[in-house]
């Protein structure tokens, strides 16, 4: 299950309407070990296409580096589809390649209403998970 | 001294675990079959028949080897290669 505060599914949500017709991407950062999707990092779809995302090389060293300066990791993975369901492509599941990480998948192929779901993707093989949207994450549950 | 490999969780099966593992060689080539030695298989995940795997990031220090010379790029004691997994998909 993916808990996640409504904030960060709104600034995820925000995103990939703004960057519509073409594919919006980023991560959602947390401490490592806590799967708590904390810091919302929106980044450049390299590729610019309604088909496609990558994120740019050398920005993905930097967010790497940043996280593990700051003993995160990637929680979540998230990217829209513009014109297709809110489910992983051929293309998301082959270069899957966080198997700890909550894949997000939003669709904004519809103007009124946004699919917002999630999954796991684990040697090629998906799983859907309940998403629960909360109102702020807990401050602490150790 | 020798060369710092910084490695994906992905493929720390490879390395037991470790986050970074030491290697050597005057090019990065070299530095993925010295480190296949020890870590068999990690150099297939890497490179294929045709060079670096498309979805695949490799730097030497700041700069992504794409932009450099790929598997050419000279390397020496001190530099850090760090390998990244493409974050993409459609």
């Amino acid at each position: 299950m993916l808990v996640i505060s409504s904030d960060t599914v709104d600034e995820i949500v925000a995103h990939a309407r703004r960057d519509h017709p073409d594919e919006a991407c980023g991560i959602v950062a947390g401490p490592v070990g806590s799967d708590r999707p904390e810091r919302f990092i929106p980044m450049v779809n390299a590729a610019r296409s309604p088909t496609f995302y990558e994120f740019d090389s050398l920005d993905l060293l930097r967010l790497y580096r940043e996280m593990d300066d700051r003993d995160e990791e990637p929680v979540v993975v998230y990217h829209s589809h513009t014109s297709t369901q809110a489910y992983p492509s051929r293309t998301d599941v082959a270069y899957a390649s966080e198997p700890g990480a909550h894949y997000v998948l939003v669709s904004t192929r519809e103007p009124d209403t946004v699919e917002f779901r999630s999954y796991r993707i684990v040697d090629a093989v998906v799983t859907e998970e309940e998403v629960r949207v909360v109102p702020a994450l807990q401050t602490d549950d150790t | 001294m020798a060369i710092e490999v910084r490695i994906p969780t992905i493929l720390r099966t490879y390395t037991g675990g470790e986050k970074a593992v030491a290697g050597d060689g005057g090019t990065l080539a070299d530095v993925l079959v010295d480190l296949d030695s020890r870590h068999p298989g990690l150099r297939d995940r890497i490179v294929d028949e045709k060079g670096l795997r498309r979805f695949v990031n490799v730097y030497v220090n700041d700069e992504d080897v794409r932009f450099m010379g790929g598997l050419e790029t000279a390397v020496k004691d001190g530099d850090t290669v760090t390998v990244l997994p493409a974050v993409a998909g459609g």
